[in-house]
């Protein structure tokens, strides 16, 4: 009886959440996203959100290139490897983990950023301050980082796809011994525009999650430090959940039959 | 008798189970000095953000200027708001700007008065509440609390508003700070002929600032009258309250050893 009392009360909390964030998300998108637009608040956090995130996903990526080159390598056979390590590396880097590790290091970086400064600003009374001087929060605070976290995503994920397959020739060339023109001719050969652009559109939706759950959490917070804590932990915990659930969803839409 | 400028009507506003205000019933002349005093968690802060709107009241009726206010949205809310300023408790200040911006914020954003003439003002401000050009650059974190209750207050009286509201002024401050700010705080009102709600614990303060006096006891209006009838107002929870005894009709919930 108690277990059955225990699943009723969290399939009741969760769909409870679930319209939660949906009314967050009805506020955010009809206030946040119409005029007023704040074009100066967008700009800074286009610098907070993409620009400032640059060094932790060229790392990531470059890396992830590198590691998957190697590991591509031990399961190919010597005459397959100079064609498929290229191949698989792009593939990989452009269509999955480029834009996944991308978003999964922003949700940590600027996710947890968002939430902890919109909770201390709602428990510091600022949001209500901001009421107050006749400013809507939602177009003041949500709209620009949804708007600019949408748009830095697949930038970065432009930029962190480049530097991946970057590492993987790195390695490939370095370490492994292919040739580089070898690498990159196949590379470019293999390459398509689509495998690209799936890459972009789920950096965006990415980016587009990450925002909403930072700006949902924080917004909501309450109960002074413990609550922001609390806030940060589950808009990162949040946003990294439904970025791989997206990511599922989306492969089986872009890619599936 | 100057004209009623805010009116409350019977209003009620409860979370979930708890009734915070139990049918409030209040009149503020126009240009009078209203301190609402009362013990910790009466309902006097949701008293004051029902009347901005930060909070929808549950039922009753709020008139300012004669107007019903209750369920203001869109632009008629931002017209509403304009008439207003706000110190907080704790200054709610944002941290992400400079003081000058601060002070300048409902100017800029809120007024859409260029930056160049809202700093001239924010300065000036600034100088009402005793504080130089220079503190303008410095950031909120660089202030001492009464610097920036301060800076609160001169972001309060920014735009010259018909209305001011003071939430807890002196909380938190040294006595000759407190007594500073109380007399910054006539002076402003005195200036700019506002009609002001406060609401504080602090009888000093109430005595300093108020033409009126009322208390609230569990969201409701025990007793309001002139602020020099406050020694003979011939009730039991005022009297109390006014010379703080834990002896009386109001009992704390205090676990006894």
């Amino acid at each position: 009886m108690n277990i059955l009392a225990h699943i009723g009360r969290a399939t009741l909390s969760l769909l409870m959440e679930i319209g939660r964030v949906a009314l967050f998300l009805k506020d955010g998108l009809l206030q946040g996203l119409t005029p007023k637009i704040y074009i100066r608040q967008i700009l800074e956090q286009m610098m907070r959100i993409g620009y400032f995130s640059l060094p932790v996903v060229g790392l990531t990526a470059f890396f992830t290139g590198g590691a998957l080159a190697l590991q591509i390598y031990q399961g190919s056979s010597p005459a397959t490897a100079g064609t498929l390590v290229p191949n698989i590396v792009a593939l990989g880097i452009t269509r999955e983990l480029g834009p996944v590790l991308a978003a999964l290091m922003v949700a940590g970086r600027v996710g947890a950023s968002i939430a902890a400064e919109l909770g201390t600003m709602r428990v510091t009374e600022q949001i209500d301050a901001l009421v107050t001087l006749a400013t809507n929060p939602f177009k003041y605070l949500v709209g620009p980082r949804i708007v600019a976290a949408v748009v830095t995503l697949p930038l970065l994920v432009a930029i962190g796809d480049t530097i991946g397959i970057m590492g993987g020739y790195v390695i490939g060339t370095r370490t492994l011994g292919f040739n580089g023109a070898a690498y990159i001719k196949t590379t470019a050969d293999f390459l398509s525009l689509d495998d690209v652009t799936s890459g972009l559109i789920k950096a965006a939706v990415f980016g587009f999650i990450i925002a909403v759950m930072g700006c949902y959490h924080g917004f909501n917070s309450k109960g002074g430090a413990q609550g922001v804590g609390r806030a940060t932990t589950n808009a990162v915990v949040s946003a990294a959940i439904l970025i791989l659930a997206a990511n599922f969803a989306l492969t089986s839409l872009l890619f599936g039959n | 008798m100057a004209e009623a400028h805010i009116v409350l009507e019977n209003v009620r506003k409860s979370f979930g189970p708890k009734q915070v205000l139990n049918g409030v019933n209040l009149s503020v002349p126009k240009g009078h000095s209203l301190v609402v005093i009362g013990g910790s968690g009466t309902g006097k802060s949701v008293m004051l953000k029902c009347i901005l709107g930060i909070l929808h009241a549950d039922s009753g009726a709020i008139r300012v200027a004669g107007e019903n206010v209750l369920g203001l949205k869109g632009s008629a809310r931002d017209e509403y708001l304009l008439r207003f300023g706000m110190l907080f408790q704790g200054a709610a200040l944002f941290d992400s700007l400079s003081v000058w911006e601060n002070v300048a914020f409902g100017l800029i954003q809120g007024r859409h008065m260029a930056r160049a003439k809202a700093k001239d003002i924010a300065i000036e401000k600034l100088g009402q509440v005793g504080l130089g050009a220079d503190v303008g650059q410095l950031y909120p974190a660089e202030l001492s609390g009464g610097m920036q209750k301060r800076v609160g207050l001169a972001r309060a009286i920014a735009a010259d508003p018909e209305i001011i509201f003071f939430d807890e002024p002196t909380t938190g401050l040294d006595p000759i700070m407190a007594d500073v700010i109380n007399n910054l705080i006539v002076d402003c009102v005195k200036r700019l002929g506002a009609t002001t709600i406060s609401i504080t614990h602090d009888m000093a303060s109430a005595r300093k600032i108020a033409d009126d006096i009322a208390m609230i006891y569990r969201g409701e209006i025990l007793w309001q009258g002139p602020a020099k009838s406050i020694d003979t107002s011939g009730n039991a929870h005022v009297d109390q309250f006014i010379h703080g005894k834990a002896e009386g009709p109001i009992q704390m919930d205090v676990l006894k050893p």
